[in-house]
């Protein structure tokens, strides 16, 4: 092995490590606020990429109907609530769910979708499967918020499976690649580097900075915190734990999705694919412990590289190598760290 | 003495009604249409509709399930086919593992089995399982001889690192050794894998003269545009489970060139008129893509068609001595499968013996090159 192959290795670890660092992101930010640990994650990678792959074969992507069925469903969650709790029947508060998919579908109805710049297939691609977030929320998880993280997890569980399985029916067994961004690549010493991998290091990064900002500096930010540090206290402090359950499903649907859209022209993306991202995701955040950003972000380039020196050295053992780092890191946590058991 | 009567009558009826019921040949079929096998189980499941459905006057029921391509859930549905309803063969499942789950039943319930994976079992298990696909070695002999005639020296391997890649990996090795021919380096990757850089990386620095892709479908594609990528020159080749439309759509322009064996059905309109499955494969593509759509045929779809020319011909023999649903029947059967001579498929022509369950010869593979997005058949 010389500098050179070290070097290429490097550029895809580091590609892979800004995906994994996305995902992680949005793992301990879920995991911080609402306790769940969300294993659908990967699933919006998949949804996001394969959206996007349907879009510029100008077909109607399966994750429309998705969309208007659960929001369907949402709409007559909201009206039961409202006949329930004796409040007059209506609209008022959840327009948005009967507009919103509504007006995307006569959208993508009438819109040529093969023939739309890139920029817009990724803007309708976002639209579609990012509202599922917060869809989900409403639908799954807010009805049972206060239970315990077990049976949240089950739930997650549950979730994972039931979306990979629309995901087959949605897209079909095979997998799919995206047209890239850019076809831009330009020469770096020895290192050729293209277009599409800058894109995922350089999103990656204002993502990074822009959810750090976000947190510090905005108030919506700081409530989120709040809430993930004490959930009644933020409550009494006038946030509702439901609106920031749906902000937080919003944001990691959104750096899900945006990151499957990112590396779908870098790789064949499949209806399962998803899971396995989000397990490497799921490692670096546990480097983090589940509530540190920065640490998780670390994490996620360490799985990345690896991942991606394992993969040259001993390709058989890879996967193996890569889950073996939880080990060590979960006996150090659990060495330095006071755990404190929850209930 | 009336009731007496009538319960007589009933249980004539029943009897009756029973034996006729009894009297079809019931076929459970366990497929992959699920799970990561479901690039094959699809349209494997979509032949079934073109199977043999009257035999010597006898119906043929086909009870189709699906097991996720999980060997466990494979094994539960051998089971329930086995022990609900009574099925005088087992047909599947998709891929490998968990057509070795089905075996395991097969062999325990004496029930004959037709895989559609190419599995390797011993002896003492092979007695009760048959297969359609072509053996690793008949297709490892063509890739081999046409490697041999490239004049390549060394061959750079890479495949999953499943028992597919390691079937292929122990057919080779054999054949490489006499055809003179050494591998550079040995790598492995996963089907769901984001990336096989260092795979390829390593590869390439070994400076191999070709190189062996064993993989299915779209995720065959990985390899071949990391390889392209990487600006490697020499040939590129990948075994039959590439050979589908998804592999040429994900690869693109990064195919071309790529050389693979495969079943005859899968180039039918460019092989001789004197190949004995061109008739037969003929009908079956228009049927098939009739049904399904244009382009939608894969050449799995082929491998259970073949499984119902060997069951249509073992049935025949069978049905001679024994009657369905008895354990006679499944021996009576197993015997006319294993003596199953000159079975014309789509895939080749079938000769089974004591020792060969699968039966295939060199016209079971033809070898073809990507060309322009498509197949070009190659002079063999």
């Amino acid at each position: 092995m010389d500098f050179q192959i070290a070097l290429f290795l490097v550029q895809d670890g580091a590609t892979n490590g800004a995906i994994y660092a996305m995902l992680a992101l949005a793992l301990v930010l879920v995991f911080s606020v609402t306790r769940v640990i969300f294993i659908p994650q990967g699933e919006f990678v998949a949804y996001g990429a394969l959206t996007l792959a349907s879009l510029q074969s100008g077909q109607i992507p399966g994750t429309l109907w998705l969309l208007v069925v659960v929001s369907t469903i949402a709409v007559l969650a909201e009206l039961w609530r409202c006949w329930r709790n004796g409040l007059p029947i209506g609209l008022h508060g959840f327009g948005w769910l009967v507009g919103y998919p509504l007006i995307l579908a006569l959208l993508l109805w009438y819109l040529p979708l093969a023939s739309l710049p890139a920029f817009v297939q990724v803007l309708v691609a976002l639209a579609v499967v990012v509202p599922l977030g917060p869809l989900m929320y409403r639908l799954v998880y807010q009805p049972i918020a206060e239970a315990s993280v077990l049976i949240l997890l089950i739930v997650s569980v549950a979730i994972h499976v039931v979306l990979v399985g629309l995901g087959l029916l949605f897209f079909g067994a095979e997998g799919l690649r995206t047209a890239p961004f850019t076809d831009a690549s330009f020469e770096m010493g020895p290192l050729l580097i293209n277009g599409q991998q800058v894109w995922v290091i350089l999103v990656s990064i204002g993502l990074i900075v822009g959810l750090w900002r976000f947190f510090s500096r905005t108030l919506y930010g700081k409530a989120l915190r709040a809430t993930a540090m004490n959930r009644t206290g933020a409550r009494l402090m006038g946030f509702s734990p439901v609106f920031a359950g749906k902000l937080t499903f919003l944001l990691a649907a959104f750096i899900g999705t945006l990151s499957g859209v990112l590396i779908a022209p870098i790789t064949t993306i499949y209806y399962d694919t998803g899971f396995l991202i989000g397990l490497k995701g799921f490692v670096a955040a546990i480097v983090g412990g589940l509530i540190s950003f920065p640490i998780a972000a670390a994490g996620a380039v360490l799985v990345g590289l690896l991942e991606s020196f394992a993969s040259f050295y001993a390709s058989a053992y890879k996967e193996v190598i890569v889950f073996t780092l939880i080990i060590p890191v979960l006996l150090w946590r659990s060495l330095t760290s006071h755990h404190i058991e929850e209930e | 003495m009336k009731a007496k009567n009538l319960a007589a009558l009933c249980t004539v009826v029943a009897l009756f009604s029973s034996q006729a019921a009894l009297a079809d040949i019931n076929v459970g079929v366990s497929l992959s249409s699920t799970g990561p096998g479901a690039a094959l189980g699809i349209p494997e499941k979509n032949a079934i509709p073109f199977l043999p459905a009257l035999v010597a006057g006898e119906k043929i029921n086909y009870i189709v399930l699906d097991d996720a391509t999980d060997p466990s859930a494979a094994t539960k549905n051998a089971r329930k086919l086995v022990s609900e309803q009574k099925v005088d063969l087992l047909l599947g499942s998709s891929v490998t593992p968990a057509s070795l789950a089905i075996a395991e039943v097969a062999v325990e319930s004496r029930t004959p089995q037709i895989s559609a994976a190419p599995i390797n079992l011993p002896p003492e298990k092979n007695v009760w399982v048959f297969r359609t696909p072509q053996h690793n070695n008949v297709m490892a002999g063509a890739v081999v001889g046409d490697m041999k005639s490239k004049g390549v020296k060394t061959l750079g391997f890479i495949g999953y690192s499943d028992a597919y890649g390691e079937d292929w990996l122990v057919a080779m090795k054999p054949l490489l050794k006499s055809a003179g021919i050494k591998f550079t380096t040995i790598e492995r990757f996963n089907r769901t894998d984001t990336s096989v850089s260092g795979q390829v990386l390593k590869i390439i620095a070994s400076r191999p003269d070709a190189v062996l892709v064993v993989a299915s479908g779209s995720p065959a594609a990985l390899p071949q545009t990391a390889f392209k990528e990487r600006g490697f020159k020499g040939v590129i080749y990948q075994t039959h489970a590439a050979a589908n439309p998804a592999f040429l759509k994900v690869a693109g322009a990064a195919a071309e060139g790529t050389i693979m064996p495969i079943g005859p059905v899968v180039v039918v309109d460019q092989i001789t008129d004197s190949h004995p499955s061109k008739v037969l494969g003929m009908q079956f593509v228009e049927d098939y893509e009739s049904m399904y759509g244009a382009g939608s045929f894969s050449s799995f779809a082929g491998h259970v068609f073949d499984a119902g020319q060997l069951i249509e011909a073992a049935a025949l023999v069978a049905l001679e001595s024994a009657r369905p649903g008895t354990p006679e029947f499944r021996k009576a059967l197993r015997d006319a499968l294993e003596n199953n001579k000159s079975v014309v498929g789509v895939h080749g022509v079938f000769n089974m013996t004591a020792e060969d369950h699968f039966g295939m010869d060199d016209r079971g593979r033809v070898l073809i090159q990507v060309e322009n997005g498509g197949y070009k058949l190659l002079p063999m």
